[in-house]
């Protein structure tokens, strides 16, 4: 506990209207991987087959280059980037909820059926909407998007009814989370051994997590969440940081705890189905977004910003890898963990001090 | 004060025979589950032709069907169950975690890289050969996790453990999802086997892991007591003369043996694991003497009637993966809504 | 030094446990550097300290809970950390500061854990670990309780059960770290009065750390005042608790007068104006609690 104590009593910056105090190294990490997720970013339009410069990559995107600059950047490029960008900071925020309100560092949309139930919809409609693989029009373009996000909601709606007895427990909701998400995996399973094999290819596509088809049609409604649902979540850190003491000290310093709960509980299942919609379920961000930003800022539980920063660059990153590595173009999902797994792995043995969530 | 004394004693000894009983009630279900597995299917077996086929086999349709393919698949149910009961339920100790399923360790993922490579880069086709490569991939896999997560100061802790173990297992995961991708025979195979199911063409490679389990079996019975002052904290179990370190090894051992046969034997079929603790803890309470062969006689019931409800309901169309969630979820939420739940 | 009531008559009492040139850390800087120790048989001490001073860190090392970074802690003459700690266990039996038990376990089951190191991998329980655990609950009027889950008990009667799980385990020393913080007074009184049944009926040599200095003074027969990771007072309770030490140690002002009831010194305070802050050295900043 002396830990917490400590962290508190850190001087830092205090930003007036929120009422936050915001913990110079909390900064510094944010500060460093914003500037590593803008050069991800940069790369991620300036490379690939046919390759731009930084400099011309800058210009593009203030109005000026070439036609054929701008056709491949602002067409192509830039959408995905910033789909990828959004994406992974919904992740990495829905991560840091779950592993709050759970109080455990396994609690992530994963593991709590949200992307399973999300699977569930966007895996029917591949298997039943298409013939040999095949998706088109219509039930490609707006079906699967919106029978995964209706699955997330569903799946998310059922965890938080079926916790609720006289409020939300972190345990309970743990314990009816693994149910869910054992239903909806095995369900999914299942729909993998009814069709073909092409069938089955393209839905493990869809399931590890893929940016490849991002558009400019894919931005407006994550933009739109993350915008609405960032701001609201970051209001509630506070609160988080309250509940992580206990319910009983919690209601001691005023916090309606099961009200909080339910806001935060929701908020993380939005943005949890929001971002798998969009993209898929892309693995393993959730879980380490918010474990390698406790970590680097040597807090005790998960920061939401540097979650979500750093969430937004692990994704990034590891779709700059799909896209230009050499050989057969491999979903974002693949990467994700190859590359974050070494790394989280690195600060684990690193920070041997026991991570509270 | 001493009628007191007497009544403390009395208590244990009532426990502990309740307890007992409570053992011996599940082995009497697990022999019905496993009667009902052998008799029941798309053919009903009369009680009296498997009587026959058991003792006195003399080749009838009956003879054979029961033989060659209830009993086999019978054998194999009660081994995994009890396998992924015990493993489940170690897991869920050391790591103190109840999301905690026996294959955190990195065993599922290992076990179905390894599937998955076997076929797309050494183009192995025998499923013997399969099992064999699952089994290695799955203590390969715990070995790194256990290596990983108990690396510098204090060696492994709950934390530490499982997420090292949930690191691990996304990356191979990872891996398998890019091979299953770039191989189409890797998808046809992964797709089948991710399920789990009891129902298997060659019985014999099945039974190739099935000394290892033994071991790990054993290995879990020992590893009890010293799981029981853990349970206390660090602190109290050196105090009571607990080898931590060895404590962890072994027990971690066992979920490996455990898991790594069972998931080998019949693809990973997590939900066991993950259930079946906590089903256990709410009737015996925190004690892991009781607690583990609770879990293994459990484990190995559900998923017998699971696999039975499947062939009856379904004709066999389910694979026992599929029909124990289906029907084991939603009991599973219910009983976690209702009852008063023993925390880890 | 040893002139307490529990060393009645002996002219040389055993040494059961000793320290020499303990430096013990955590990681970081020494907590304690250089000390000294020996514990007699059959005594009581009480070690005292403001916080952050390194008692809990040497009662860990004398436990063997923590290695030390330098010298040794000797058991009956033999290296600790050479023992087997199963051996060891049965000799010397602690209790950390507030445990926590698993939810749902029950008082007996609880006790039943204290015969841990008597029990083999094949004989899980024996009669003499009922006679043990019925005993060990009757001492400290547990036996009511047995069926009673641990987080379900008042504070008093947790600290009971815990102490139970202790004498289950049937050993010579006992080492307990603040056994009585949390507790209302009337509990602190009644655990300390079973610490001290234990030494004179069952002549069971306790080590603890305490805060209550009026308390310490009056169950024990040694006092050691640590600070910054050095004994700066050690020796009955009438030579400790003297006002020069009390400002020294805890940079208390403070009146000794003697305890009305018992006799013992009793400190009374004045003001608490010398007490130097060390955020960086408290004592339960050690990574076993934030586990």
């Amino acid at each position: 506990m002396s830990v917490d104590t400590r962290a508190g009593t850190t001087k830092g910056l205090a930003v007036g209207g929120l009422g936050l105090r915001l913990r110079w190294r909390t900064i510094l990490v944010v500060g460093c991987a914003a500037a590593l997720l803008l050069l991800a970013v940069a790369a991620h339009i300036g490379l690939g087959s046919y390759r731009i410069p930084l400099g011309e990559v800058f210009e593009v995107l203030l109005g000026g280059g070439a036609e054929s600059q701008r056709g491949a950047v602002l067409d192509v490029r830039l959408p995905r980037a910033l789909v990828g960008v959004l994406v992974g900071a919904a992740l990495g925020l829905a991560g840091a909820l779950f592993q709050s309100i759970s109080r455990n560092p396994l609690a992530s949309p994963d593991v709590l059926g949200i992307t399973w139930g999300a699977s569930v919809g966007a895996v029917t409609v591949i298997a039943f909407a298409g013939s040999y693989g095949q998706l088109s029009g219509f039930a490609d373009g707006v079906g699967v998007p919106l029978a995964s996000l209706l699955g997330g909601l569903l799946a998310g709606l059922a965890l938080y009814g079926l916790s609720w007895r006289r409020g939300i427990d972190g345990y309970r909701m743990v314990l009816i989370g693994i149910g869910i998400a054992a239903v909806g995996a095995n369900l999914v399973f299942w729909l993998l051994t009814v069709g073909d094999v092409q069938v089955a290819a393209r839905a493990m596509t869809w399931l590890t997590g893929s940016l490849a088809a991002a558009g400019w049609g894919d931005v407006p409604a994550v933009a739109l969440a993350v915008g609405v649902l960032a701001p609201l979540t970051l209001f509630g850190a506070r609160v988080l940081g309250v509940l992580r003491f206990g319910e009983d000290t919690a209601r001691g310093l005023g916090v309606r705890v099961n009200l909080s709960r339910t806001v935060l509980l929701l908020l993380a299942v939005l943005l949890a189905a929001v971002a798998t919609a969009a993209a898929g379920p892309i693995g393993f961000v959730a879980l380490a977004a918010p474990q390698i930003a406790l970590r680097l800022c040597a807090v005790a539980g998960p920061p939401l910003g540097a979650s979500m920063v750093l969430g937004a660059t692990l994704t990034v990153c590891a779709d700059l890898a799909a896209r230009t590595l050499p050989g057969v173009e491999l979903p974002v999902g693949v990467y994700t963990a190859v590359l974050g797994a070494p790394y989280l792995m690195f600060l684990l043995i690193r920070s041997r001090r026991e991570a509270r969530v | 004060m001493p009628e007191q004394s007497a009544a403390a004693g009395n208590s244990l000894a009532t426990r502990r025979r309740r307890r007992l009983t409570g053992l011996v009630v599940l082995v009497v279900a697990l022999l019905l589950a496993a009667l009902a597995s052998v008799a029941f299917g798309e053919r009903n077996i009369p009680l009296s032709a498997v009587w026959h086929a058991i003792f006195t086999p003399s080749g009838t349709e009956f003879d054979i069907i029961v033989g060659a393919l209830r009993i086999p698949r019978t054998l194999l149910g009660l081994a995994v169950g009890i396998a992924l009961g015990v493993a489940g339920a170690l897991m869920q100790g050391h790591t103190r975690n109840p999301l905690a399923d026996p294959g955190l360790l990195g065993v599922t993922q290992g076990a179905a890289f390894a599937v998955v490579l076997s076929i797309t880069v050494f183009g192995m086709t025998y499923v013997s050969g399969q099992v064999l490569f699952a089994f290695a991939g799955a203590l390969i896999a715990s070995a790194v996790v256990f290596a990983l997560g108990s690396v510098g100061r204090g060696g492994a802790t709950p934390v530490t453990l499982a997420l090292a173990g949930a690191t691990i297992s996304w990356l191979l995961l990872g891996l398998t999802s890019a091979l299953v991708l770039l191989d189409q025979r890797g998808m046809e195979v992964y797709r089948f086997w991710r399920i789990g199911s009891l129902a298997r063409s060659e019985y014999e490679s099945a039974a190739t892991v099935l000394p290892f389990l033994l071991v790990g079996l054993v290995l879990a019975v020992l590893n009890t007591p010293g799981l029981n002052t853990l349970a206390l904290g660090e602190d109290i179990a050196k105090g009571l003369g607990q080898r931590v370190r060895l404590t962890r090894f072994v027990g971690l051992g066992a979920i490996a043996l455990l898991t790594g046969s069972a998931v080998a034997a019949c693809g990973p079929i997590a939900f066991v694991g993950l259930v079946v603790p906590h089903i256990a803890r709410g009737i015996t309470g925190a004690d892991y003497r009781w607690l583990v062969p609770y879990a293994g006689l459990l484990g190995a019931i559900l998923l017998l009637v699971a696999d039975v409800l499947g062939r009856v309901l379904a004709a066999d169309r389910f694979e026992v993966g599929i029909m124990l969630t289906v029907l084991g979820a939603p009991a599973f939420i219910y009983l976690v809504r209702s009852v008063r739940l023993v925390r880890l | 030094m040893t002139d307490g009531t529990g060393v009645a008559g002996e002219a040389d009492p055993r040494q059961r446990l000793r320290a020499e040139q303990l430096r013990l850390s955590y990681g970081g800087p020494l907590v304690v550097d250089g000390l000294d120790l020996e514990v007699a048989e059959g005594t009581v001490t009480s070690v005292i300290g403001p916080n952050g001073c390194g008692k809990s860190t040497l009662l860990r090392a004398l436990g063997r809970l923590l290695a030390p970074k330098g010298g040794s802690v000797l058991l009956d003459g033999e290296r600790i950390d050479k023992m087997r700690t199963r051996e060891v266990a049965k000799v010397l039996g602690l209790l950390p500061q507030s445990p926590q038990a698993p939810e749902g376990l029950t008082v007996a089951d609880l006790v039943a854990r204290g015969r841990h190191p008597h029990q083999t991998w094949y004989r899980q329980w024996s009669s003499s670990d009922d006679a043990a655990i019925t005993e060990a609950l009757a001492q400290t009027g547990m036996d009511g309780y047995a069926e009673r889950a641990v987080d379900q008990l008042s504070g008093g009667q947790r600290q009971r059960a815990w102490i139970s799980m202790a004498l289950a385990q049937g050993t010579e020393l006992l080492l307990l770290d603040e056994p009585i913080t949390y507790l209302d007074l009337a509990h602190q009184v009644e655990v300390l009065d079973l610490v001290r049944r234990l030494n004179t009926e069952r002549r069971v040599t306790i080590v603890m750390v305490l805060h209550d200095l009026n308390l310490a003074a009056r169950y024990s027969d040694r006092l050691i005042a640590m600070r910054d990771g050095h004994i700066l007072a050690d020796g009955a309770p009438g030579e400790v608790l003297t006002e020069q030490h009390l400002a020294e140690v805890f940079g208390l002002q403070a009146m000794v007068v003697p305890d009305p009831v018992a006799a013992t010194p009793m400190v009374v305070p004045i003001s608490a104006t010398g007490v130097e802050h060390h955020p960086e050295s408290d004592s339960s900043n050690h990574p076993a609690e934030v586990a």
